[in-house]
């Protein structure tokens, strides 16, 4: 499979995610610089942690604007494979791809530790090689990744399954422990903590990985079908 | 030239940690009698003349509010450039 | 030379003593005319005043700062670039510096330590070097006033903000608390690097015609004087001098590290150097300087954020996140395309030339002009008076008294309560230590450990200093510090390369001052020499004072040391019950300046311990043994607080426990003396740790929550939750009862 790994201004988990996919994971990856305006020939698009254009205004409120985003939004529409790590998740929802909004941490501070959370849907295409209700500990980074959403959207969460990961210790004050959810569809995932940090035993464990190798196999078994 | 001055400010709804903290802090001073602190962004702008209400409205909407969780208004003033 | 408007003529400025108000004296303002064989204008006095202010000059402590060996088989670049250059094989090599922002933290704590972190990170790429890691050091004074927490939360905010904007790890650092920095906190930033060794920049402007390019951030009037201010006493009217303070942008910076790291091997690129303090005046002189050249500067070109600036505002600005590159002449668009790609400019401001003079020409004329050589060369050095202090003196002779401890266990707890003591969490949960995903060993351990991707390599990075036994005698506090960093490397598993030293200390001006700082580089530079770990570049912070009062001597260590192969990384925690634990180096009672003392007095006193650099390095080459031998499973080295916060450090973090006995009196347990660590070994590891090391058997470790310590004269026990909640609660604590 071949990814795309999403640079905009301020971006600075591009290389983990790089590297998550080139090293832990053996498959291509590319960067793709904003200016961008084609995802031809990529089977999935990773949007990287960081803080692109110094997170001004509000995170990922000016990155929705990039040129390459309406690529990616196309990209999303045709049922395509879109990640959205920290940064990257909250590029997503300003740019309307995944409902609600991530407001400061209510502890106020910005928090840079390992976590632990629950695998709540795991019959999504990131999702599908862990066991149902896994508990798998994942670094999160961050200020301002507290999940809201008002009460339709988030009945609506539960009701659709979109809800894959929660806190079992929430950290940020986030609605419902939610540490990431997808978009009705299923092809986009949205989340906080960064399981590309999470790919190797030296730097943090290997609990990030099944989502990458879900994602793999998925990838694998689609080009089966569809040839 | 025309002066905007847009005041966005959390939604009722949604909770304001750093105002909470503000609040607690001007209790511990001494001003018991403050109920609440909310604290929002005030972006001034400086725009052409014909530049209309509509197009201000979507300035907002677009990217300098994101209305799942701020409100916001404007007011505008005439200016003379300096 | 013409003046501009309502600026003092040059009779006002030698009338008036203008030059004064700038922190030159009356000696330096003659030196000047001589040099230019006339009287300087507004400008060029103010280009003298902060080219000659200690921060740019070293002009006192140059003659200290010789002592230091700064060459050894691996150095590739010492003292005199941005940052040292340190090969580390496979033509690859890490650079490093650490620096003070004492001052601006002092009067505006958020952008102070902000900005302190965006100055050091433009030292290493501004040598063509990736930043891999930060690290700090930072002083308060004591903890639980409304100022001193304010100035804490603050000060480890700026760094978090700039440093996880930037998406560069802070993985570590240092934390101490003292009455003595009440007035004057410390924060010092270190940066780290890597490098390929065909990448390495000199800051050199090189060939008549050349262009001069300015990238980055415009430039307006923050941070006029700031080189000067970092060179001044914090009086009562340092609050006035807020306007000196800069605001840093790190997204600015992060844009600017990816444009001129890819400028960085560009054909058409000649030199590059940082703005840093001095801003255009020092990067434009020292880089024309170091070329024996000079530059011609068009300051209409120069990007300006505000109006109205005049030539002297523009050149003594300290505008944060700039860059000024040399670039070959005709092929300026190259560079100005690569630039761009990142939403940059580079715009062309000036030219090299072949007279050795920084030439300033604005509105069509010329407003300075001046001999390179005479800025960045020619300040004065000054061998100050020296005099040993009466408190040195009184504490030499003072006879030893044995601190009373009625309580062991509850002593034992009230230690790892210390702020300087317990655990840091609270900081570095606010800092990302993880992003780049190369942090093998976070911050928590003795040193922090980062992987070389792509190689089965790893850097260990600390910063050290006891600056209680630095004041109680500056000899061997300073060896102390050298030798305190370089157990960290080697307890990481690391072999130490070399170091980077960041000099804090009070007024040189005073006698007493100047002794503390000569005696402590002298002690620094023998231990550099016997621990084989030259200093490869640093920075001098004097006048730390408030009201008159000098902070502690506070001489930070910056060291990186090198793993050949990841699996020897060690850390500090306890590994497996079953494992024996043994002590490496003699316990005696020595509480002078220990952590115990200051808990009892609220003060330091007395002697020192004492060290013996020679038995150091011995320890330190036979740790470094085992660890490659595969003999060792932790390592601690034993530091504040004594062999009892040690053994309990070590199993914080761990389900396990320990049990062991110690041959002396329960006090000695809170003793600091030196050279000491606790490792643990496998059972079948004993015999051959014991031959290598000479180590002494403690006892074991356990899988129980409990730490047994059996002494002479008492049993002492405790829970390790206990123990561990003790320790990890303390500075949230001070840090939510604000009153």
């Amino acid at each position: 499979m071949k990814f795309a790994v999403i640079v905009f201004p301020g971006s600075n988990c591009d290389l983990d995610m790089y590297h998550a996919v080139k090293d832990a994971l053996g498959e291509e990856a590319d960067y793709v610089f904003h200016t961008e305006t084609s995802l031809e020939g990529y089977d999935g698009v990773l949007l990287p942690g960081g803080f692109s254009y110094g997170d001004y205004l509000r995170c990922g409120a000016i990155a929705q604007f990039s040129p390459i985003m309406e690529e990616v939004k196309r990209f999303a529409a045709e049922g395509k494979t879109v990640l959205g790590v920290c940064n990257g998740f909250q590029i997503l929802v300003e740019a309307g791809l995944l409902p609600g909004v991530l407001h400061r941490n209510t502890g106020l501070k910005f928090m840079c530790r390992t976590v632990e959370l629950k695998v709540e849907n795991n019959e999504t295409r990131f999702t599908s090689d862990y066991a149902a209700q896994e508990t798998i500990t994942i670094p999160i980074a961050h200020g301002e990744g507290n999940y809201y959403c008002d009460d339709a959207t988030y009945a609506m969460l539960q009701t659709n399954r979109q809800i894959a990961f929660t806190y079992t210790d929430n950290p940020n004050g986030s609605r419902g422990d939610i540490a990431g959810i997808t978009n009705k569809a299923g092809n986009v995932l949205g989340m906080m903590p960064h399981p590309e940090r999470a790919v190797e035993l030296l730097t943090g464990g290997t609990d990030g990985l099944k989502l990458f190798t879900s994602l793999v196999k998925q990838g694998a078994h689609h080009v089966k079908t569809t040839v | 030239m025309k002066k905007v001055t847009v005041a966005v400010a959390l939604r009722e709804s949604i909770l304001d940690p750093q105002g909470v903290a503000v609040k607690g802090g001007l209790v511990q001073l001494g001003f018991a009698g403050v109920e609440e602190v909310r604290i929002g962004k005030r972006i001034e702008l400086l725009v052409a003349d014909e530049t209309t209400d509509t197009m201000i409205h979507e300035m907002c909407q677009k990217l300098l509010v994101n209305t799942v969780m701020e409100d916001y208004q404007f007011e505008i003033e005439e200016v003379t450039p300096a | 030379m013409l003046k501009q408007q309502s600026e003092p003529t040059m009779e006002q400025i030698q009338e008036q003593r203008i030059y004064a108000t700038m922190g030159l004296s009356d000696a330096e303002y003659e030196m000047v005319v001589n040099l230019l064989g006339r009287q300087p204008n507004y400008t060029e006095i103010g280009l003298f005043s902060v080219m000659w202010s200690e921060h740019c000059s070293y002009k006192t402590s140059k003659p200290v700062l010789r002592q230091f060996p700064t060459t050894g088989p691996r150095v590739l670049q010492g003292p005199g670039e941005g940052a040292g250059v340190v090969d580390i094989g496979d033509n690859q090599a890490v650079v490093f510096k650490i620096e003070s922002h004492n001052h601006p933290s002092a009067v505006e704590p958020y952008q102070g330590a902000a900005t302190g972190v965006g100055g050091i990170i433009r030292d290493i790429f501004s040598m063509g070097a990736r930043p891999v890691a930060l690290m700090n050091s930072l002083r308060f004074g004591h903890l639980g006033t409304p100022r001193v927490n304010q100035l804490f939360e603050q000060v480890v905010a700026g760094i978090a903000g700039y440093g996880n904007c930037v998406g560069i790890p802070t993985i570590g650092g240092e934390v101490g608390f003292d009455h003595s920095y009440e007035g004057n906190p410390l924060v010092n930033a270190m940066c780290i690097g890597l490098i390929n060794h065909e990448d390495i920049q000199k800051g050199l402007a090189k060939g008549a015609g050349n262009s001069v390019m300015y990238v980055g951030a415009a430039t307006g009037r923050d941070g006029i004087h700031g080189a000067t201010f970092a060179s001044e006493d914090l009086g009562e009217d340092t609050e006035a001098k807020r306007p000196a303070v800069q605001v840093g942008d790190p997204f600015m910076e992060k844009l600017l590290i990816e444009a001129c790291l890819e400028i960085v091997g560009h054909p058409a690129l000649v030199g590059m150097q940082d703005m840093g303090a001095a801003g255009l005046t020092s990067s434009s002189a020292e880089m024309a300087s170091k070329a024996g050249m000079g530059i011609e500067m068009h300051l209409d070109d120069v990007p300006q954020r505000e109006t109205g600036m005049t030539a002297y505002e523009m050149m003594l600005s300290e505008s944060q996140e700039r860059m000024l590159l040399v670039v070959e002449r005709g092929r300026e668009a190259e560079i100005e395309a690569i630039v761009s790609k990142w939403g940059l400019h580079a715009v062309h401001v000036g030219e090299v030339i072949d007279e050795k003079v920084l030439r300033l020409v604005h509105h069509g004329q010329i407003v300075a002009e001046v001999p390179v050589d005479a800025l960045a060369e020619e300040a004065p050095v000054y061998n100050k008076p020296s005099r040993v202090p009466a408190y040195y003196e009184e504490f030499q002779t003072m006879e030893e008294t044995l601190p009373v401890v009625e309580d062991v266990v509850e002593t034992w707890r009230s230690l790892l309560k210390q702020p300087t003591i317990a655990s840091k969490r609270w900081v570095y949960d606010q800092y990302d230590h993880m992003v780049q995903t190369s942090t093998v060993v976070a911050p928590g351990s003795d040193a922090a450990v980062i992987r070389v991707r792509g190689t089965n390599k790893a850097l260990a990075m600390t910063t050290d200093c006891n600056s209680r036994f630095v004041y109680l005698d500056p000899f061997v506090g300073g060896q102390i510090a050298v030798a305190e960093a370089a157990r960290n490397i080697v307890a990481s598993g690391a072999t130490p390369l070399a170091i980077t030293d960041c000099l804090n200390f009070g007024n040189p001006d005073k006698p007493e001052g100047f002794w503390q700082l000569q005696q402590a580089t002298a002690g620094m530079a023998e231990a550099c020499r016997v621990l084989e770990t030259p200093v490869i570049g640093g920075n001098v912070s004097l006048y730390n004072e408030s009201a008159g009062k000098a902070v502690h001597p506070t001489p930070v260590v910056g060291m990186v040391g090198l793993h050949e192969q990841t699996e020897w990384i060690t850390t500090q925690h306890v590994k497996q019950a079953g494992d024996a634990v043994y002590i490496l180096g003699e316990t005696l009672p020595e509480f002078g300046g220990s952590e115990l003392q200051y808990m009892q007095f609220e003060k330091s006193f007395g002697k020192a311990p004492q060290i013996d650099l020679a038995l150091e390095q011995k320890r330190l080459l036979a740790l470094q043994a085992s660890v490659q031998a595969g003999l060792v499973t932790a390592i601690h080295d034993v530091a504040e607080g004594g062999l009892a916060v040690a053994l309990a450090e070590m199993t914080f973090g761990t389900t396990l426990g320990l049990e062991v006995t110690f041959d002396g009196p329960a006090l000695h347990l809170f003793s600091e003396s030196q050279s000491r660590f606790v490792v643990t070994v496998k059972p079948e590891h004993e015999a051959a740790f014991v031959k290598q090391t000479g180590a002494h058997r403690l006892g074991t470790v356990t899988d129980q929550d409990a730490l047994q310590i059996k002494t002479n004269d008492t049993l002492i026990e405790a829970t390790r939750s206990t123990l561990q909640a003790d320790w990890e609660g303390a500075i949230a604590c001070y840090m939510t009862s604000k009153d």
